[in-house]
This record gives structure tokens, sequence and C-alpha cells, in this order.
């Protein structure tokens, strides 16, 4: 339309006017109806939303009332599939937490070292290769992670630990713990970059080195984000399925040893999903009584993260 | 004099702990690259001796040396153009609402706020929501539509969230200067905002689509098949895509599985490649453009 602008008609101005009051006219319309088109387009995430909380709690309602609520969050023993049943979700969340632990032990001393030396130690130069490398790691699809758990870190630490399961719950937590190294670096070293120069300035000014500067300044005045960070890595921990669905096992299992078979709360829908469950049965709307409790914790840290960062943000 | 002494020598330490961790936060990143070196240098020792002609053009099979993807290949490109032509208009069209058309009301907000939390939504629950909704309320079936439309649903907050990202990054001064000459709000967003936009915008969604092509979780509560003898003909056809057809050569005890397996992620890992690599060679030409 601009085109139309720049050059105007060669002909009398008389003539050029009722074509220009026919765009003024039809425009008004047209830019209403976009406008309420895009708008429309913004709905479809409203609705996603709504849509996974209605179904969420309206198939899990199926399974809560065959099963009280209580047993459900109290019980020891998951046993949907066979008799005697048991629907006690703890060993499911057990296992879940157990491998999420194992990948933020791994993740969050790797993840913010590589943040420390991204943003206060690296050139830029190297900063630019090896950013989008450590990124190349949140890319790579999860089956790929879960093959080499099973095929390559298991029998590797099965050397060291005669005794341990194939399925496990070590390697399966180990491997995502690396696949979210960069989601812990890369959100550590944003908070860390956006820490004003003066502050640093300040403190080599007093004599401090590189390692002061980053731990005793530029560390504390991006905690938020640090914190942040870490909680959605720990969040995408807790969703993660396919790595555990294929090296952590499918017993669940209330336990801390990670040399054991457990099963998580995402492992276990995948198991339903693949078998032959009838539609309809009490064991068939197990996996959305999970799938709402998964939905519930993951949604409550992602709220918890950013009302963190805006609580604590350091403005300057 | 004493003090001096003791000053240097807390020096010194000082001194010696900077070094010794600059090599140990250097150590500590190339840990994480190392294991990407490791792992993919499995994969292509297990793999790339069973990745050939006939493991393309082969389907499933029980016997490891006659299987093939040929199924799986073509759902997963289904699946992924059926996912990009619903989700790039719906993905940009929001983002343009939010940057150039929202007022800073509650409504903006609840948007934005509910895109940042759907974007952390686990996959599997992205399944589960297309199960009840596209296979069973909506009664597409286990299809390669249902697929795509719950891909659709899980990748569009993060094309959302980086078409934002590029739309917020045309200078203000281009916008003013349009409206200025007496553009619309509209003839703004088409001839100055999505232009420029448009390398992030793409590379943004095809970055996305790369991750739904790799999701195996959200497909397998949809539909699990994987002995599928035929290639979908239309989208309400049945399908299964490479990540399943993965995922079910890893849980075979058998040895041999597990090569078709390695093979298998050798393909994916080349089809995710290519589409980076368009996604930066499409970035590169637009970026000259607009800046000529």
């Amino acid at each position: 339309m601009l085109s139309r602008h720049q050059n105007p008609p060669k002909t009398t101005v008389g003539k050029s006017l009722p074509s220009l009051r026919r765009v003024r006219k039809q425009n008004p319309l047209g830019e209403r109806a976009i406008q309420r088109l895009l708008l429309t387009c913004a709905l479809v995430s409203v609705f996603t939303t709504i849509s996974i909380v209605i179904m969420l709690v309206a198939q899990a309602a199926g399974f809560f009332s065959e099963v009280s609520i209580l047993e459900f969050f109290t019980g020891t023993k998951w046993t949907p599939l066979f008799q005697p049943q048991h629907f006690g979700v703890l060993p499911l969340v057990g296992g879940t937490l157990l491998t999420a632990s194992i990948a933020i032990l791994v993740a969050l001393p790797l993840g913010l070292a590589s943040a420390i030396y991204l943003s206060e130690y690296a050139k830029d130069k190297v900063r630019r290769v090896v950013k989008p490398l450590l990124e190349i790691l949140v890319g790579v699809p999860t089956v790929v992670y879960g093959y080499f758990a099973l095929t390559f870190v298991t029998p590797v630490l099965r050397n060291i630990f005669p005794n341990m399961i194939v399925f496990n719950a070590l390697s399966a937590g180990l491997v995502m713990g690396v696949m979210i190294i960069p989601m812990v670096s890369s959100l550590s070293e944003d908070a860390m970059i956006a820490v004003p120069r003066s502050l640093r300035d300040a403190a080599y000014g007093l004599g401090a080195n590189r390692l002061e500067v980053a731990t005793r300044v530029v560390m504390p005045a991006a905690v938020s984000g640090i914190v942040a960070a870490c909680i959605l890595a720990l969040s995408r921990a807790i969703g993660e399925t396919m790595i555990v669905a294929i090296a952590a096992g499918s017993t669940p299992k209330l336990t801390l040893n990670p040399l054991e078979s457990i099963q998580t709360m995402t492992a276990y829908i995948v198991q339903i999903s693949l078998g032959e469950t009838p539609h309809g049965t009490t064991e068939y709307y197990t996996i959305y009584a999970v799938g709402l409790l998964l939905f519930v914790m993951t949604l409550l840290m992602n709220l918890f993260s950013q009302w963190f960062v805006r609580r604590y943000r350091e403005k300057y | 004099m004493k003090k001096d002494l003791a000053f240097q020598r807390r020096l010194k330490i000082r001194q010696l702990q900077g070094s010794s961790f600059s090599a140990l936060f250097l150590a500590a990143t190339l840990v994480g690259i190392f294991a990407l070196v490791i792992l993919l240098v499995d994969v292509f020792r297990d793999g790339i001796g069973w990745l050939d002609w006939q493991f393309i053009t082969s389907y499933p099979s029980r016997k490891p040396e006659e299987a093939g993807l040929l199924s799986a290949f073509f759902g997963t490109l289904w699946v992924m153009v059926l996912t990009a032509l619903f989700s790039f208009p719906v993905g940009i069209g929001t983002a343009i609402y939010l940057e150039e058309y929202a007022p800073d009301n509650r409504l903006r907000r609840l948007i934005q706020t509910n895109i940042n939390n759907l974007a952390g939504v686990p996959s599997i629950v992205y399944g589960l929501l297309g199960l009840s909704l596209f296979v069973q309320a909506l009664a597409l079936g286990r299809s390669v539509l249902a697929g795509a439309l719950t891909l659709t649903l899980m990748s569009l907050p993060v094309i959302i969230i980086a078409a934002q990202e590029a739309i917020r990054s045309v200078s203000e001064a281009h916008r003013f200067g349009a409206y200025a000459l007496g553009s619309s709000r509209w003839q703004v967003v088409r001839r100055i905002v999505l232009p420029t936009a448009l390398p992030g915008v793409l590379s943004g969604t095809i970055l996305a689509m790369s991750r739904a092509i790799g999701e195996a979780a959200p497909i397998i509560a949809i539909s699990a098949l994987v002995y599928l003898t035929f290639i979908p003909s239309s989208p309400l056809d049945r399908f299964t895509v490479l990540p399943i057809q993965i995922f079910n050569w890893v849980s075979r005890p058998q040895e041999g599985f597990w090569h078709l397996a390695a093979a298998g992620i050798i393909v994916l890992l080349v089809v995710l490649l290519s589409m980076n690599a368009v996604a930066i060679i499409l970035r590169n030409r637009y970026q000259k453009r607009t800046e000529e």
C-alpha cells in the first residue's frame, strides 16, 4: 500500500480523489476483520489451556469415582494392571523425583559452571562457537538420549556397579541431566550478562579477581534468573518421557536406590498407551489421573519460577 | 612487615584459586560438548553398517535384516508438512496480535502468561489432550491429521515466543515512519514489520518444527502403531513416525534391532540437521535482503 502513496497517479488531483476515498472507506472494515482474525489466533492458546484442564479433570473424575483421592495420594503400591489392584501414586512420583533429582545434580553444577565460563571468562569468539554447540544438546530428540542411556551409559555403569539392573534410574537420570545442561546454562547466562558492567568494574577496582567477581558479585546479582533457570530445568526433567520410558524400567517402586529399576509418571502413561488396556476401564483412566498430577506439578513449578523472577529481580 | 607477608600469602592463594577455577569452569563447559560427541560417535558406530537403501525402502518386519523405516519416514513427512501448515499462520497471527494490536490490558496479559505456561507443559500431556480431543471427541481417529493437530498445539507456544521476539526487534522508527505516511495498522504490519521480522520468525518456526518432529511421546499417546505396511495417502490414514519406530526397535531385547534403532536415529538426525540448515540459509538470505 505504501508504494501507492509514494508514486501518486499521473492524473489530475480531481480524478485521483475518488479512488483515495474508496481506500479510506474500505479500510476500516478490512482492518477490523484482520484484527478479529488475529485475536482468534491468539485465543487458540487460551482454548488449548482450557481444553487441557477440562479434558484432564473430566477424565480423571472417571478414575476418582472408583478410587478414593486418599488412596491415590497416600498408597505406596501402584499395581493397576494386575490383581490385587492398588492405586497409590507415590511409587510413580518417587521414581519421577529420583530421576529428576539425579538429572539436576548433574545439570546444576555443570550448567552453572558453563554459564559462568561463557559470561565471565570466554572471549567473544569462543562464546560464539561454544554456546550453539551446547544448545545442540536440547535439540537432540529424546529417543536418541534414551538409546544412548540404554545401550552406552548402562553397560559402562554396570562395569562399575556389577549389581545394577539393566533398566535403572541412574543412567536415565545422568543422561537427562546432560540434556538439560543448556537449559540451566543459557538462562543463567542471560541473567549474568544482564548484570551491569559497573558492578564488575567496581569489584575489579577493589582488587578482586575473576573468580571473586563471578561468585561474589555477578552470581548474587543474577540469583533470581539462576533460580528460575533451575526450576524450569527441573520441571522439564519431571515431564521428560522417552529417556525414562526406554532406560529407567517399568517397575513402580518406592526407592532411593538409583541402581534399581523404577517407573516414572510419564513412563507409566507411555506403557498404558502402548498396551491393550480397554477404553473406559479404571485402569485406562489412571493415565488421566497421573497426567493431571503431572500437569499440576509442572504448572506450579513454572508459575513459581515466574513469580520468583518478578519478586527477586534486582533492578538497575 | 608481618602483615605484608600474610597479605602476600593470601594473594598467592587467591591467584591460584582464580586460575584453577578458570580451568574448572572450562572443563565443565566441555563436559556437555564431550557427551554430545560420544553420543554421536556411539550412534554412528552402531548404525552406519545397517544404513542402506534396503533399510530406507522397506516396511517394518519381524526380522531385523529385512526391516526398514519407509512408512515411518513418510509418516514423519506428512506430520511435518501438516503441522507447519497449521502452526505457522496461527503462531505468527498470535504474535502480531500481541505485539502490534492488543492494548496493554488484562486480556493481553492473560494470553501472554498462558502462552508462557503452555510452553512448559510436558509433551505427554499434549498427547493425552490430542487423544481425548482430536481422536475421540472430534472423531478424527488415530490419523495423521489428529497427530499433526496435536503437534501444532504443542509447538505453538514456542513459535509464538520466537515470533514475538523477532517482531519486537523491528525498530520503532520504521513503524512511525510508515504511520506518518498515512499507513493503516495492517499496512504497517504487512509492509514493514513482517518483512523485517520474517527471518527470525522463520528460523523460530523451523526450530519448533524440528523439536516437534523429534518428539515421540505425544504421538505414542495418539497412535502407537508400528507395524504399518503402507504409506499414508490421506490426512485421515493411520500413521507412524520415525521416533516411534526407533523407540519400538530400542525396546526389543534382540541386539539386531538396536542396530536398526541406531540406523533410524542417523536418518532422523539427518532430517533434523537439514531442517536446521534450511533455517540458517533462509535467515541469511532474508537478512541480506532486508539490509539492502
